[in-house]
């Protein structure tokens, strides 16, 4: 489903991106992990297509197609969808709206019939039930005021509304206390299908307790340094990464300079 | 995001859509303006002789008086003297009865702006006194408002059957001394609407007009009465499109609104003049002046505008709040993109007691427009416990815009009360991100985004005109971001 070949991407003449290779089929999960500043949070911004980052080699085939080559509605269209780790508020546009103009996006692409507003309320409201969101919240503004644990749980419910076939999950862990990253997993594992990858961008073993990955890759200085299964994440969390020849400074700086 | 601000550039660029011209034969004054001028318009129009004495007084003193510079805008001057005053559809014999005798000319023209008369007629039930250049050509609904008492009409024939209303109110609000446009307008106002709510009356219907410059080189003069009389309620719809072309055409318009006790106006507009190419060539030049005098006790007057057109625009819809307990609110969008220029507003003055006032601004500036919010709150020495709230938002769209806020708050009067709040905000990347990564366009992205900035506004818009509203803002912005 998803090829990724010696990519490369840079923000402000830095090369952020080193080379990355990894192939992710239909029906896994798959895990990112590594310290701060390693590129995860990149590698998934690049993929759903943010032109702040500047490729500069590679490429990435997305069922079949070229992905670098298209706008980033466009991958949106094709099924890639990124769970934003930090989401932006848009003020006075309602989740509702929202997430309605984006549905029906979505189906116009694929040529089917727009939902109306009430087929589509039937639906929010049973998928925020699942998120354990209040259904009221679909009337306020974007992430207005929402809770760092509210904006997650609303991103995850995108992704249960939008049915995505590539769900790119950036730091969703992060910032949840224990019963809200037991709804976003819940979340997350009900998104699992055969047709459908995820993969995981996360610092935090904790996370893959709950979504357990097939596959494993550690990322550091922009590059892949490590794949493995689920057992790899266990081993990080026991020795750290200094084992894999990251420098401890390396991931201790970056840790302090989050 | 250069690919975002270049996306947006792009859309910006599409062009107006309103831009056609009518092939209606019109039949135009030649360019200048002297008494003689005035007086044949007057003939024209079969006034009584007190509104020639009017025109005459207000022209005199203009000719005193001196355009003014004091707002931040940027423009040619203008040569009074290269504008007609004149200009109307050609007509066969007198005004038409019904639609069937409307030029179908003029109404395909309404068709082409997606206002046909027929379905507002229908399906809307609002009354539609259309304003085709400089004489009203149609006119709906006036059986049921007679029923009611109710008098829409031009303000021609006001002048003609209700010359006691008209001499009693008109420039009783603005008077021609006012200021320079407003004298202006006193002297030559071509023709308008007028509507009287007698007492105890609640207008059965949303009143409308459609107002539409035509005639090339032609100065439109717009004066628009509208009284409410003790305990009535009354809620006018005011829109506007205007075809492209390539000079500036001006118009200075005056608006009077007056509520007597216990009464209430909503005056709502929704403004897509001509802006200008891309380039900044054309366009309206927009120099209006909006006042209502709440009179009576307990008497509302709300202005709602939604203005998203003009190259230049000098308008501050305004409330004096006379009456004890009156109210006065102000809400407004204005639009700005490509090289616009609005200096635009609001005046609540505070005579009464227990007066109270609401300003919400909402400014959006994209491309290389400049977008300035302009109020006065006043409160005089007899407005004890007065109060005002205002709330002036910038939305930047691109970084070669600008927003300006400048708020004025004269108090003579201790126990007042204003709140004032302001923010600036951006249409940001990562909104732009965010809408775009969930398979939204770039284009509804901004217009949602936008929209939602103008929420407050819109919710004040009846119905109909906030569907409307929202679909101009889409189409005026025509891309931006950054």
């Amino acid at each position: 489903m998803l090829s990724i070949k010696n990519l490369h991407a840079s923000v402000e003449g830095n090369e952020i991106l080193k080379g990355i290779d990894l192939e992710v089929k239909a029906g896994e999960v798959h895990a990112i992990m590594g310290p701060n500043g390693s590129g995860k949070s990149t590698l998934a911004q690049v993929l759903a297509g943010n032109d702040t980052f500047e490729v500069t080699a590679g490429e990435v085939i997305f069922s079949g197609d070229d992905l670098l080559e298209k706008k980033t509605e466009d991958r949106a269209r094709d099924g890639v969808f990124l769970a934003f780790q930090y989401p932006v508020e848009i003020p006075g546009v309602s989740n509702m709206q929202f997430m309605r103009t984006a549905v029906n996006a979505l189906r116009h692409h694929r040529g089917e019939p727009e939902m109306n507003a009430a087929e589509f309320m039937k639906l929010a409201r049973e998928v925020s039930k699942q998120v354990d969101l209040d259904p009221a919240f679909l009337k306020r503004g974007v992430n207005e005021g929402f809770s760092g644990g509210e904006k997650k749980r609303n991103e995850i419910m995108q992704a249960l509304m939008l049915q995505p076939s590539l769900a790119i999950l950036d730091e969703t862990d992060s910032g949840l206390d224990i019963d809200a990253l037991k709804v976003v997993s819940d979340g997350v594992n009900a998104l699992r299908s055969e047709d459908r990858a995820i993969l995981m961008v996360t610092h935090y073993q904790r996370l893959l307790d709950h979504i357990v990955p097939d596959f494993v890759h550690v990322l550091a200085d922009g590059k892949i340094v490590k794949s493995g299964g689920r057992e790899l994440a266990l081993e990080l969390e026991e020795r750290g990464y200094s084992w894999l020849g990251i420098a401890e400074d390396e991931a201790t700086e970056a840790s302090s300079a989050n | 995001m250069a690919t975002t601000d270049q996306e947006v550039t792009e859309l910006i660029k599409r062009e107006y859509e309103h831009g056609f011209v009518t092939d209606i034969e019109a039949h135009s004054f030649e360019p200048g303006l002297n008494e003689d001028v005035i007086a044949r318009l007057s003939a024209i129009k079969k006034e009584p002789e007190f509104m020639l004495e009017w025109r005459l007084n207000a022209y005199r003193r203009w000719l005193e008086m001196e355009e003014p510079d004091w707002a931040h805008l940027g423009y040619d001057k203008i040569d009074y003297n290269s504008i007609s005053y004149y200009s109307a559809p050609k007509r066969k014999e007198d005004m038409p009865q019904s639609l069937d005798e409307v030029d179908p000319e003029l109404l395909r023209t309404y068709e082409k702006l997606g206002i046909p008369l027929h379905e507002r007629e229908m399906l809307a039930g609002v009354a539609v006194d259309a304003v085709f250049d400089s004489v009203s050509v149609a006119t709906t609904f006036k059986e049921p408002l007679a029923k009611a008492g109710v008098i829409f009409c031009s303000i021609s024939e006001a002048i003609r059957d209700y010359p006691e209303l008209v001499q009693k109110y008109l420039g009783s609000v603005v008077p021609h001394t006012d200021n320079f446009f407003a004298g202006l307008n006193s002297a030559v106002f071509s023709d308008g609407t007028f509507v009287y709510v007698p007492k105890g009356v609640r207008c059965p219907m949303e009143l409308s007009t459609y107002f539409r410059i035509n005639a090339a080189n032609t100065g439109q003069f717009e004066r628009t009465l509208i009284i409410a009389d003790e305990g009535s309620h009354v809620s006018y719809l005011e829109g506007c499109t205007a075809p492209m072309r390539d000079e500036n055409q001006l118009h200075a318009a005056v608006v009077e609104l007056i509520a007597l006790d216990d009464a209430e106006i909503k005056y709502s507009t929704v403004q897509n003049w001509y802006p200008g190419d891309e380039h900044g060539k054309g366009g309206i030049f927009n120099f209006v002046t909006k006042r209502g005098a709440c009179m009576g006790k307990n008497s509302k007057i709300s202005w709602t505008q939604v203005e998203t057109g003009s190259a230049v625009t000098w308008k501050y819809p305004s409330c004096i709040l006379r009456g004890e307990n009156s109210v006065g609110e102000f809400y407004s969008v204005a639009l700005t993109h490509n090289y616009q220029q609005a200096d635009t507003g609001t005046k609540m003055i505070h005579l009464g007691k227990n007066t109270s006032s609401t300003i919400i601004s909402k400014g959006i500036s994209a491309g290389r427009s400049s977008n300035v919010y302009r109020g006065l709150v006043k409160f005089g020495p007899r407005a004890e416990g007065a109060r005002n709230f205002t709330e002036c938002d910038s939305l930047l769209i691109g970084d070669r815009c600008g927003a300006h806020t400048f708020p004025y708050i004269e108090s003579l009067n201790k126990s007042a009360v204003v709140e004032h709040e302001a923010t600036t905000s951006k249409v940001s990347d990562e909104q732009m991100f965010l809408c775009r990564q969930r398979g939204i366009d770039p284009e509804r992205a901004v217009s949602m985004i936008v929209n939602g900035f103008c929420k407050e506004v819109f919710k004040e818009l009846p119905m109909e005109f906030a569907v409307e509203a929202g679909k101009l803002l889409e189409v005026s912005l025509e891309g931006s971001v950054g």
